[in-house]
């Protein structure tokens, strides 16, 4: 069977540092950027915040932005800036054909109405009838759809009229590798010609860092970089709000209507080790050769989230390349779940790109690496499960 | 000697193992047995209270051990009974499938049990934050488990030995359809000899079934259970929320003739389109779902005449069975009357990200036993909806090949078209 080169022509991105591959460039190129810390709302914890976002820029209807919570919106958003990137989203033969899938968790829950339910059981025995009561007069109807995984990608298809075909993923980072992989495969096989896949998350919700506290993953007390985390109070995983959405596409349908290429997307590996048998050092080393790495220095846009086993071992299976010149990415941005690889892969292809490498993100973790990075690449190694890498080339 | 390469001259994939379960019990034998009688699942709630409720029916899994434990635990009953079957029937070491899994589950949120168990853990007057405190002291792996995404996934694969990272997926109520899809795609690209796709959904909790009523989703015929889902019909007034699951054993024709297995059917043709009108309505001109029919058949490489016996999506809501009406008229034109369609939910209600799977593995039965089952409660035909939908009773025909139709909110449309037998 033919098989097609996979190029990325559209990169939209939104974290605590701002909007859009060139902001998120200048940013990260700069040295001495600090972190956007919000230290006070969900203390003991810290999260990277939203930036401001003007959404009627890219979610023009009013009656559209209603019909979603924070999460949607962003991802809805950030896709459309992909889409603008890629000099698409005006182009409605181009949307309309165009194949999609997004990483996703769930969207908001009403607080209100929770902590309502929570309060009124003190002085109720029958809690169930309490929940029939309180959910059937106090939820919004409409509030459903906005909890839905799949319908941000329901919303990118009303929004962005991106209709070849949807499909939702879900399993937190490993939902966005495989979301990654599972696209770039569709472009090489020739089963599509362009597709739109990302995610988005939005960690400004009591829910969102209870899913990572359940297990008690979250760090806690003063911020620290992504690598200096063990040892530090709580689970070391400090989390982001923000998303990432690439437009990926097969470089004949991109040389053929003129696209800018920012890279080509090359081997995407995953992997699920099982970590409670230890294997995921060896899984991560695997990784790493299945994805045919050149020779001499590398540099790696990490997306280590802080998670202490995990991050330690991606460390040490990292430092064990005499070659391999670590940035995690996380420092800077908070851990973005589901967004998280994409977002890294992103990022490596601004790189790629811009012919320059990005500074230390910590001095006293990451290598220095010199000259113009020809490959790029970008990890992700879930907090508690899946793992998942990839290369970038130059275009 | 069969054909290994498509029209496309992609492998062919085949089905070799099957396993359901629904509201009419575990396995196919039960559930075959009860479909083709007309037998209807659905009964009066009894999982939870029901004050307040205007629905108070459904067709819930209720026989499992883990029927009272919450949605995770149960969609993961259902996932590993209905594999357990399948990786069976497909003569597989139960413990090294040795090919990727899909898994089209529903999303998972933290049981509102769990959430309450929490809040009493703790004294802090902010609720919120007294939830977070009292989890992270407790740091429970079983809760932790239930809330994540990937868990269900993860756990099967520890199970059933499949390979690589599990894609754990959701297109809403045409969930089922796309797992089977991946599957296929997988199987085509060349990437695996077999992969296992499978439908679960074991979340009918009372606060699912109250979102779904707020929307007017839902059937309030709650006299007559049974009577309760009536596909084409013109009072129907809703679905019927259900739980169940189903999964296939999909391999490469050439891999499964090599093994010496049983080919239980074929998959011939996938075929999507999204809908970008509305949240939750079509497109009313049909359009996006007559797409998704017409790219099925397409990658199927069949005409339109070409389709034995159609298994609607037909869910009993006044919206969905016009739409699917409109649609397949248009595709099919005039013949649309002649073909035998009926839909499974009418005796098992929607069951949601499971309904894709469970389908397709009733329309694989459907052509091996040459026994169509009927759409059951059909007792006031709809005028606007003319179509032969195998009305109450079962209907013995030759059945070679099958359209098998999901669509759900978020503008999912999805189609499968399966054959009896390798060209």
């Amino acid at each position: 069977m033919k098989s097609y080169d996979v190029v990325i022509t559209g990169i939209g991105l939104v974290s605590s540092l701002g909007e859009g591959p060139d902001a998120h460039w200048q940013k990260l190129t700069a040295t001495g950027t600090r972190p956007v810390l919000d230290v006070e709302r969900f203390a003991p914890y810290t999260v990277h915040p939203l930036p401001e976002i003007d959404w009627n820029l890219q979610i023009v209807k009013r009656g559209d932005q209603r019909q979603m919570e924070t999460w949607q919106r962003l991802g809805t958003y950030v896709a459309g800036l992909a889409l603008d990137d890629a000099g698409i989203k005006t182009d409605e033969a181009l949307c309309s054909t165009m194949d999609m899938v997004v990483a996703a968790g769930g969207g908001e829950r009403d607080v209100a109405v929770d902590n309502d339910i929570l309060a009124a059981s003190e002085s109720r025995a029958d809690f169930d009838i309490l929940l029939n009561e309180k959910l059937t007069t106090e939820l919004r109807p409409t509030l459903f759809l906005a909890q839905l995984s799949n319908l941000l990608a329901g919303n990118i298809s009303i929004v962005h009229k991106v209709t070849g075909s949807s499909r939702t993923f879900m399993g937190e980072e490993g939902a966005g590798v495989a979301a990654v992989e599972t696209a770039a495969a569709r472009v090489r096989s020739g089963q599509s010609t362009h597709m739109l896949v990302g995610g988005a998350f939005q960690t400004e919700h009591p829910d969102m860092l209870l899913g990572y506290e359940l297990g008690a993953y979250l760090h806690r007390g003063v911020w620290k970089p992504v690598w200096q985390r063990t040892g530090s109070e709580g689970g070391g995983v400090v989390s982001g709000s923000g998303g990432a959405f690439l437009v990926l596409e097969s470089r004949e349908h991109a040389e053929k209507r003129g696209a800018r290429i920012y890279a080509g997307l090359g081997p995407v590996r995953s992997g699920r080790a099982r970590r409670k048998r230890g294997e995921l050092s060896s899984t991560i080393e695997t990784l790493l050769k299945a994805a045919n790495l050149p020779q001499g220095p590398l540099l790696a846009l990490s997306g280590a989230s802080g998670g202490h086993a995990a991050t330690s071992a991606e460390k040490t299976a990292m430092d064990a390349h005499a070659g391999l010149a670590a940035r995690g990415f996380g420092t800077l941005t908070g851990h973005m779940k589901e967004a998280q690889f994409p977002f890294a892969v992103a990022l490596a292809a601004l790189a790629v790109h811009n012919k320059a490498s990005y500074p230390v993100f910590d001095a006293a973790s990451e290598r220095n690496f010199d000259g113009i990075p020809e490959q790029v690449l970008a990890t992700a190694v879930g907090y508690h499960q899946f793992e998942g890498l990839a290369l970038v080339s130059a275009a | 000697m069969a054909k290994l390469k498509d029209h496309l001259g992609r492998p062919v994939v085949a089905v070799t193992g099957i396993g359901v379960v629904t509201s009419l019990g575990i396995g196919k034998a039960d559930n075959w047995a009860a479909l083709t009688a007309g037998k209807s699942g659905i009964h009066p709630i009894t999982r939870f209270p029901i004050d307040q409720l205007n629905t108070r029916i459904s067709g819930t899994v209720d026989f499992l051990p883990s029927s009272s434990k919450g949605a995770s635990a149960l969609t993961y009953e259902l996932a590993e009974t209905a594999a357990r079957e399948a990786v069976t029937e497909a003569g597989i070491d139960l413990e090294n499938f040795g090919g990727p899994l899909f898994l089209a589950s529903p999303p998972v949120e933290l049981d509102w049990h769990d959430r309450l168990a929490l809040y009493k853990g703790g004294d802090q007057p902010d609720a919120s934050r007294r939830v977070l405190e009292v989890a992270r002291g407790l740091n429970s792996p079983d809760m932790f488990d239930s809330a994540q995404f990937g868990t269900i996934a993860d756990r099967l694969s520890d199970a059933f030995g499949t390979t690589g990272l599990p894609i754990t997926l959701s297109t809403a109520c045409a969930s089922g359809a796309t797992a089977i899809q991946l599957g296929v795609e997988a199987i085509r690209r060349g990437e695996c000899d077999r992969a296992l796709s499978v439908g679960a959904d074991g979340s009918a909790t009372a606060e699912a079934l109250i979102r779904f009523s707020l929307l007017s989703a839902l059937s309030t015929s709650n006299d007559n259970p049974e009577k309760a889902s009536k596909p084409f019909s013109k009072d129907r007034d809703g679905f019927v929320l259900a739980e169940g699951s189903a999964a296939l054993v999909l391999e490469s024709l050439e891999s499964a003739l090599a093994r010496g297995a049983t080919v239980l059917g074929i998959l011939r043709g996938c075929g999507e389109k999204a809908d970008d009108f509305h949240r939750t309505r079509s497109k009313p001109d049909g359009s996006p779902a007559i797409a998704a029919v017409k790219a099925a058949l397409a990658d199927a490489g069949l005409s339109e005449d070409e389709i034995d016996y159609i298994n609607a999506h037909g869910t009993s809501t006044p919206e969905n069975d016009k739409m699917e009406h409109l649609s397949l008229s248009t595709v099919f034109g005039e013949r649309i009357s002649q073909i035998p369609i009926s839909s499974n939910k009418s005796m098992i209600g929607h069951t949601l990200s499971a309904a894709g799977a469970i389908e397709a593995a009733f329309s694989l039965m459907t052509m091996r036993e040459g026994v169509i089952p009927p759409t059951i409660n059909y007792d006031n035909p709809d005028p606007a909806i003319a179509l032969d939908v195998v009305p109450n009773k079962k209907r013995e025909a030759k059945v070679g090949t099958v359209l098998s139709n999901s669509f759900g909110f978020g503008g999912q449309n999805t189609c499968l078209v399966m054959a009896r037998e390798p060209v």
